[in-house]
């Protein structure tokens, strides 16, 4: 899935925006991790199948707490999105307008998962477009973005 | 439904404090608060001893146990705050009070909420800090992290799924607009909205523009509510409370914007058992005071409500239908939340309050019935349907 050409050490934002840590008790460490490494994981009940994401302790569906970890293939669609034009972060007062997207993943139950649209961020942007994974790696952590897909 | 508040209540006193721009009050968001409660109090005709009960939410800073010392209440027979944040609660909070009553707990409950950002933190500001964890650390990192920003995405959804256009959102912003320029208490009185300078204000993020915002302000409002057969005989005409609801639907706000239904204001659980509550149709509302966080919430609290048809909604929202005094559905007759002032949503049950008494600086003739719609997007939300 994550050719080389998937990864950026490049940041879509300047130094400063928050970055994000597992949180202590556990729940999503193989989230982050599977992210270190580029691979994109959702939780899966291992007795019905139910996807989930975010992390939880037990299953939504059958409330098995027997769940593990699914690899996504790192391909979506964007479900909604948003431009950003006024900035709340004190990182951000420079940054123009940026792209938010909110990406569903048909390959693991159509969770959703955001990230910044990679790209000019007055690119044409339709709710249905193709998008694929980018990492975006930190010193420590690795960001989940996405870029659109050329239309077949 | 045998079992519920049903016309148990009344709403028999409502009082604020002047309404600022925020930062501006020049006394304290605490003192705010207590002359929003003795405002009310004045307006039941009742004494401050016979106040026994607090109902709040949105976290509010002004802990009952603090106001009842200062304000000399013999004792708190009922104390209570709503949980969520944003102004779901504020219907919600009301809803409280009257269970209180209905319970036998206290007899004369106060809702209130008391807001002076500039002298704690702001809403709609970013995470300072270098790390953020849960399900902040899903959004944040990417630049989501205000509530326009959270609401945006649903309504861009929203308007995707039923073809509906900016203009819609601007018939919204016009109507609380135009209302407030009626109304002596609005900060917005004498600044009226234009069309053209709408479409010219700023973007904040899209499809909401500066107009789309509610306001911040800094101020305290107040209602006071007690048993339905004490109230006939205070000062004002009783507004009784015909049904109210809170709650949240299914899986609503999981992590990372996975809520199954995503483009609602999540209403669509509760609606229906306001209504059958109350037992009324949404053809029997006359005036409706619905808040806006954004206008992209009202649109969807109206279709939620069956007030309009999703499809049509927009065709809804800018044939005037929304304006006082010739509109179908007079919405935000104060101003509202964009217009009147951010009180936190609870100067709309104020104004329900008014229309309801024939007191409104738009007074819908012949006001019967008003509903009130708490926090859209948010989770958990709440509605109130009032009568006289
Ligand atoms: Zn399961």
């Amino acid at each position: 899935m994550a050719s080389e050409n998937n990864v950026t050490t490049e940041s879509y934002f300047p130094d400063g925006m928050p970055l994000p840590a597992p949180m202590p008790d556990g729940l999503d460490a193989p989230f982050w991790e599977g992210a270190r490494s580029h691979t994109l994981l959702v939780q899966r009940c291992n007795p019905c199948g139910t996807f989930q994401f975010g992390p939880e302790w037990i299953c939504h569906k059958c409330r098995s707490n027997d769940i593990g970890w699914a690899r996504c293939s790192g391909r979506g669609k964007i479900y909604a999105f948003e431009r950003v034009w006024h900035p709340v972060h004190k990182a951000l007062r420079d940054k123009g307008p940026y792209l938010v997207a909110l990406v569903e993943l048909p390959d693991v139950g159509n969770v959703r998962m955001v990230g910044n649209l990679l790209g000019d961020p007055q690119q044409d942007v339709a709710i249905g477009d193709a998008v694929e994974v980018v990492w975006e790696d930190h010193q420590d952590v690795t960001l989940v973005q996405w870029r659109r897909l050329p239309v077949k | 439904m045998d079992y519920s508040i049903k016309d148990k209540v009344a709403i028999v006193g409502i009082g604020e404090t002047r309404y600022y721009k925020a930062g501006q009050a020049p006394i304290s968001e605490f003192q705010l608060a207590l002359e929003a409660i003795q405002k009310a109090v004045a307006d039941a005709g009742l004494h401050i001893e016979d106040i026994d009960g607090f109902a709040s939410y949105s976290d509010d800073r002004n802990d009952p146990t603090r106001l009842a010392g200062a304000l000399g209440i013999p004792q708190i027979q009922f104390s209570n705050m709503h949980w969520g944040g944003g102004g779901g609660g504020m219907a919600g909070a009301v809803g409280n009070a009257a269970a209180a009553v209905v319970a036998g707990y206290a007899k004369h409950v106060v809702a209130f909420r008391a807001l002076a950002q500039g002298q704690f933190g702001r809403f709609g500001q970013g995470h300072a800090g270098a790390r953020v964890r849960g399900a902040a650390a899903y959004t944040a990192p990417y630049g989501l992290m205000s509530p326009a920003q959270m609401f945006a995405m649903r309504t861009q959804r929203f308007m995707h799924e039923h073809k509906i256009s900016q203009e819609a959102l601007c018939g919204i912003s016009l109507a609380s607009y135009k209302h407030a320029q009626q109304n002596l208490r609005a900060v917005m009185y004498g600044r009226p909205l234009t069309r053209e300078a709408y479409y010219n204000a700023r973007w904040i993020v899209e499809p909401f523009r500066l107009f789309d915002c509610c306001q911040e302000n800094d101020g305290a409002a107040a209602v006071i509510l007690t048993r339905a057969d004490r109230a006939r005989d205070l000062r004002h005409t009783p507004v009784y409370l015909m049904a109210a609801a809170q709650g949240t639907g299914y899986r609503q706000w999981v992590p990372a914007h996975n809520d199954p239904d995503y483009a609602t204001s999540n209403f669509k659980t509760l609606a229906p058992r306001l209504y059958e509550m109350a037992g009324i149709s949404p053809t029997d509302i006359d005036v409706a005071q619905v808040y806006e966080n954004f206008t992209g919430g009202v649109l969807m609290s109206l279709v939620e409500h069956g007030l309009c048809d999703a499809d049509e909604a927009e065709a809804f929202c800018t044939n005037g239908n929304l304006e006082w005094p010739n509109g179908k559905l007079p919405l935000n007759t104060s101003g509202g939340n964009l217009a009147e002032a951010y009180m936190h949503g609870l100067e709309l049950v104020l104004e329900g309050v008014r229309q309801l008494r024939g007191d409104s600086t738009c007074q819908v003739k012949d006001a019967r019935v008003c509903l009130v719609a708490a926090g859209p997007m948010v989770s958990p939300v709440s509605n109130l349907l009032l009568r006289n």
